[in-house]
């Protein structure tokens, strides 16, 4: 059995652990040991002001996701099984088409000479275009529009495992709607609330693709600095180092989430 | 069903404003592409095929759709026979380590791409494996393997390895029985690992970035760095031609995940 599965995990071992593991490698060694490139990471505003920067859109992106999946899933368990296929599968689609596709479509928006600003100054509402695009807001839109999905499959898997005679048994014993959803439904979601948290979070961390293309330039990710490092400035040092903390923040997201709930119901898996 | 109250209007209207939000852009790509004007205007002026004939006529976006189809079908011949060989052999061993390797598999999963990709940067330089084909290739294949293996570990769970045994038990080698009796009856999963798979390589743009030039760009790559430079109508029919093909190759895969539960 073990020579069966030697192959994949050889392309694994030479495309992923190793490549990850030279990364480490060359972030403490350069001509000897060396925590230069740590040091740098702590002591220059630029790469702190990244990291902040990196965990406040992050944060913002899984509590907007949160507040727009929840009742997405919480709809979607409770009305009739076609009715909550279409949904899904509005949640799905655009799922699969190219990130690219979808960077390309909000630009199309939200430009200034986007559709949104040309339906706005023709209906007259604003006279100036707005600045909807090239910085963080155009990032957010644009990155929650991603990774929703993210979050609705999560909480709709584990609000369907919520049985029905909970509520009823609630509603039988004198509760209103609004308590039984509060004190019976919303307290037995938080595990799906907490997996698609999780889920949404650390794949933002890692995001590049849309902030290089939305952000303008002026919403730089740690992404962008492991990218900008190697590409214009050859420090492949504090490239190497920038990208070891990143990777170690979101294990150690994974780790505690571990704690709380079984790792397969994050990744999407049970 | 009962009246309806204020909460469940609420419920139902913030649904359909995020379904809109979700929807919407993926479908404003459509009308752009058709539209005959030289810059972004909506509603388009009129409609012409100028951008889908700008993108077939132009032998630099031909190429890096050939390179991304090429990488895409060595990707999936590749990955598939080594995911599903993974995925057996996960199912069917009680080796506690097995579970460790079953993690690995997944890893390229959990491990932010931004950071995969520079490192793989960093051994293909060492290796001489920049700007190739099989560099590309290679790096699909690593992205594509955890799609085979948790489709076709979800089509094995249904499966009854007691089966298998039968077989064996009436003369037939390990190796022949796993083609005779389990490998038609997870086909299902198997064919939507690779779908998923294929669709993940088409995709890929952040290793390719990085190890991808010359002659052997991808579509992605090109994609990236003209959407840098000007928002060109070009790529809304390239990116209506792309989501056509991944709605078709996504029902196709859960046509057939269907089928296989």
């Amino acid at each position: 059995m073990l020579a069966l599965v030697s192959p994949a995990l050889l392309v694994i071992l030479l495309l992923i652990v190793l490549p990850v593991g030279w990364l480490a490698w060359q972030s403490i060694y350069h001509d000897g040991f060396t925590l230069e490139h740590y040091r740098r990471i702590l002591s220059e505003d630029i790469y702190w002001r990244s990291f902040a920067l990196t965990f406040e859109i992050s944060l913002l992106v899984t509590v907007l996701a949160l507040v727009l999946g929840y009742p997405v899933a919480y709809a979607a368990n409770a009305v009739p099984k076609a009715w909550s296929f279409v949904i899904l599968a509005l949640v799905v689609l655009p799922f699969w088409t190219s990130v690219l596709v979808r960077a390309y479509a909000w630009l199309a928006l939200l430009q200034r000479t986007g559709v949104i600003n040309q339906f706005l100054r023709y209906i007259d509402v604003i006279g100036e275009p707005l600045a909807l695009v090239h910085n963080t807001f155009g990032t957010v839109v644009a990155t929650v529009h991603i990774l929703l999905p993210f979050m609705v499959l999560p909480l709709y898997a584990t609000m369907q495992k919520i049985p029905n005679d909970l509520m009823q048994a609630g509603a039988s014993l004198g509760a209103g709607p609004a308590l039984t959803f509060f004190r019976v439904f919303l307290p037995l979601s938080l595990p799906g609330v907490l997996a698609g948290s999780t889920m949404v979070f650390v794949l933002c961390l890692g995001f590049y693709i849309t902030p290089e293309l939305l952000g303008g330039g002026r919403t730089v990710m740690v992404s962008m600095l492991v990218s900008r490092n190697v590409e214009l400035y050859n420090q492949f040092g504090a490239a190497s180092a920038v990208a070891v903390v990143l990777l170690l923040s979101v294990l150690l997201i994974f780790f505690v989430v571990s704690r709380f709930i079984s790792l397969d119901r994050v990744l999407g898996q049970k | 069903m009962r009246t309806i109250s204020p909460a469940r209007i609420a419920l139902i209207v913030a649904c359909a404003l995020v379904l809109v939000y979700l929807i919407l852009p993926v479908l404003i790509i459509v009308p752009i592409s058709f539209s005959s004007a030289r810059f972004l205007t909506f509603p388009p002026p009129s409609l012409s095929l100028r951008w889908y004939q700008q993108y077939f006529s132009n032998s630099a976006w031909m190429q890096a759709t050939q390179v991304t189809l090429i990488v895409a079908a060595f990707t999936v011949a590749i990955a598939t026979p080594l995911g599903v060989a993974a995925a057996y052999a996960i199912s069917q061993s009680k080796l506690r380590v097995m579970r460790m390797i079953h993690m690995a598999l997944l890893l390229p999963l959990v491990v932010p791409i931004i950071i995969t990709a520079v490192g793989i940067f960093f051994v293909y330089a060492r290796v001489g494996l920049v700007a190739t084909l099989p560099g590309l290739v290679l790096a699909n294949v690593m992205l594509g393997l955890p799609y085979v293996v948790i489709s076709v570990l979800a089509g094995l769970q249904s499966f009854d390895p007691a089966q298998e045994m039968v077989a064996r038990s009436l003369g037939m080698n390990r190796f022949r029985s796993f083609f005779a009796v389990t490998l038609p009856q997870i086909k299902s999963s198997v064919v939507a690992g690779a779908i998923f798979a294929f669709i993940s390589a088409m995709d890929e743009t952040i290793i390719a970035l990085f190890i991808s030039g010359g002659q052997y760009q991808p579509l992605t790559k090109r994609m990236f760095t003209a959407l840098r430079d000007e928002i060109d109508p070009t790529i809304a029919a390239i990116s209506t031609l792309m989501t056509a093909a991944s709605f078709m190759l996504v029902l196709l895969a859960s046509a057939r995940q269907k089928r296989a539960a």
